[in-house]
């Protein structure tokens, strides 16, 4: 594991790529820290919030090659038949991302110093903001390293991170088109639950198992409805909610709030990914 | 050491290794020999556990590889089809990279890797980037990872593409060195480079095991009878004469001359018996000097031809892509069928004429 994590470290910085990224966060961010922090609000993380967005191109980019280079390269061969696990091998190289991430992150930190010089700076929530920032930009980047470990190609990786990400930083607006009836959130709830039947069939080409499972989250689904249909009143708009991962920070990077229950979500959300990561690579050596 | 069960890769509808069993012993050199896409290269990522099997079983060392992949493959060397090599470090960086992979302890590395890059001769060119090795330089480096660590099984698949002739006879030479220590299995489509370095053979065709045995038992075993070849000075018809007076000849052939006043002559004995002295003892004392005698064993290369072909046959049906190759191969054989029977044919014919002077 340490031994991958040096490596791929190493490598972001005999190419251009980690130089490029920290200077490009370190640039918006800047910018972004002269507009509203040296001239209005002592706060750090009004500007964090603000450049979370730089995420959807930064991160893509970050973790494109992550494992579709190790694919197409055939270096993987050498990692996966050298005595390391499999989850060894997924950890070093997402410890190796959030260090390149990490990098400009503790530049940052230096930034409510240099505010504390001019006036008076709430420190604890100021570096609870640049927490905030860190982990929502750690919970990105396993999303798009999970992504590059489905392809072989960087830039189809790129492209569906970007995609994906994107989604979920829109998905406000996307959760607006649902209207706030139960009906609306039982059928979305269905189709909802007969694309990952559709989608976890064709992985796994098998109609039984899947088939089954459909029809018994089905049956439940409508359990519930009979049993309390007012529970469902808005519920897939408010789950849709909850897939905006930057909208979420709000509380902890804007205002400033320990939200113990963001932290938990980030976490679970890296943790799960990491999971589909070595499954990912699993099921290669399957097919 | 190393025992494969019952072995199935299963793509789709096609069988990429097809019921495979074999067993490997300690410090042997074997080699994997089979046409382009016979299974090789899946049946070796399969033991070295990059690739999973749709069922069946690899023990290593008494590891299961399914089961306890770590135990397993810290008793292996692996050199892929294509090396892999990271290009943007050089090779000292990568071999400490390897070397970290490994497990090996700090305190050996660098004396490990310095070894290792003797040994396989890349000490210059350590301070380089990968990328701008040549091919037989970048296949030495990944040579070097699968030695690093001394594991007591290398499998190298198909280490010397790309090498030119030289170099080949060098990697050669390290293997067999190496298998002084170690148990090594390569692979191979040429025949030549197994038969030069390999003390028991596998031959693989479709997914299966058609043979395997030491290059001179598979010889012996598909040849049913010795022949040979002989050029002798003198009267064609004595030479007959004293020719048919052995008992254990089964067929006897005389060809056209092909010098002034000499006979070529074709003789077949059972395997078991080598008659050379015999005849040379004959001729003598009929002052009959031979000007050359030859036995012409089946070689290795015919036998990888045959076996290969003959299970080809079998799945005629089936294949329609291994069809056209097997058609190929079926016509080479034909001609070659030809050739013999025509040389056959004069060769009865030239004997006719002679007996009718």
């Amino acid at each position: 594991m340490l031994a991958i994590y040096k490596r791929e470290l190493k490598s972001y910085f005999t190419s251009m790529m980690g130089y490029v990224f920290v200077a490009f966060v370190l640039v918006v961010v800047g910018i972004y820290f002269a507009a509203y922090n040296l001239n209005a609000y002592p706060l750090i993380g009004y500007t964090l919030y603000n450049v979370t967005f730089l995420f959807l191109i930064l991160v893509p980019i970050l973790t494109m090659r992550s494992l579709a280079e190790e694919q197409r390269n055939k270096t993987d061969q050498l990692l996966y038949t050298s005595p390391v696990s499999l989850l060894g091998i997924v950890i070093g190289k997402f410890l190796a991302l959030i260090s390149v991430f990490g990098i400009p992150v503790l530049v940052i930190c230096f930034y409510p110093q240099i505010l504390g010089q001019y006036g008076t700076v709430n420190m604890p929530m100021s570096y609870l903001a640049i927490f905030g920032f860190f982990l929502l930009g750690c919970a990105y980047i396993a999303i798009g390293m999970f992504i590059s470990s489905i392809t072989e190609s960087q830039i189809i990786a790129a492209v569906i991170s970007f995609v994906v990400l994107m989604a979920s930083y829109q998905m406000e607006g996307i959760a607006s088109f649902f209207s706030d009836t139960a009906v609306t959130s039982l059928i979305a709830f269905s189709v909802l639950f007969l694309l990952i039947g559709v989608g976890y069939g064709v992985a796994a080409r098998n109609v039984v198992m899947p088939a089954v499972l459909f029809v018994l989250a089905e049956a439940v689904l409508g359990g519930f409805y009979l049993a309390n249909s007012v529970w469902f009143e808005g519920a897939f708009a408010a789950m849709l909610k909850k897939l905006n991962l930057a909208g979420l920070s709000y509380n902890m990077i804007q205002s400033g709030i320990l939200d113990f229950t963001n932290i938990v979500f980030y976490l679970s959300v890296i943790g799960f990914f990491l999971f589909l990561t070595v499954q990912s690579i699993k099921k290669k050596r399957w097919n | 050491m190393i025992e494969v069960n019952n072995l199935v890769k299963q793509y789709g509808d096609h069988i990429a290794v097809d019921h495979l069993s074999f067993r490997v012993e300690k410090g042997q050199i074997y080699g994997f020999l089979g046409p382009n896409g016979a299974g090789k290269s899946t049946t070796m990522n399969i033991m070295t556990g990059y690739l999973s099997a749709t069922s069946g079983e690899v023990v290593i060392n008494g590891h299961n590889i399914f089961e306890e992949p770590e135990e397993a493959k810290k008793c292996i060397g692996y050199l892929p089809e294509m090396p892999p090599l990271y290009m943007d470090m050089t090779p000292l960086e990568y071999l400490k990279f390897v070397a970290e992979l490994k497990k090996i302890p700090k305190k050996d590395q660098l004396s490990m890797i310095a070894d290792v890059m003797k040994l396989v001769k890349i000490t210059e060119y350590r301070g380089r980037l990968i990328r701008n090795l040549s091919k037989g330089y970048k296949q030495r480096v990944g040579l070097a990872q699968a030695i690093l660590g001394y594991p007591e099984i290398i499998i190298l698949d198909e280490p010397t593409v790309g090498l030119d002739p030289k170099q080949i006879i060098e990697i050669r030479d390290l293997i067999k060195e190496l298998s002084k220590k170690h148990t090594i299995i390569l692979s191979s489509h040429i025949m030549q480079e197994i038969s030069a370095v390999c003390d028991y053979i596998m031959i693989i065709a479709h997914g299966k095991l058609v043979a395997s045995d030491t290059p001179e038992n598979l010889s012996k075993l598909m040849l049913g009878s010795n022949e040979i070849e002989l050029l002798i000075r003198g009267e064609s018809s004595v030479i007959q004469e004293i020719l048919s007076q052995n008992s254990e000849i089964i067929s006897l052939a005389v060809h056209h001359q092909t010098e002034e006043g000499c006979v070529p002559v074709e003789i077949k004995t059972p395997a078991e018996i080598d008659i050379r002295e015999k005849i040379f003892y004959q001729m003598s004392e009929a002052r009959c000097p031979i000007l050359m005698m030859k036995s012409a064993n089946m070689s290795l290369e015919d036998i990888f031809l045959e076996l290969t072909a003959d299970s080809a046959s079998d799945k005629e049906e089936k294949k329609k892509g291994f069809f056209i190759k097997k058609k190929e191969i079926k016509e080479i054989e034909e001609t070659a069928a030809d050739g013999i029977s025509n040389k056959l044919d004069s060769a009865s014919e030239t004997e006719e004429e002679q007996k009718e002077c």
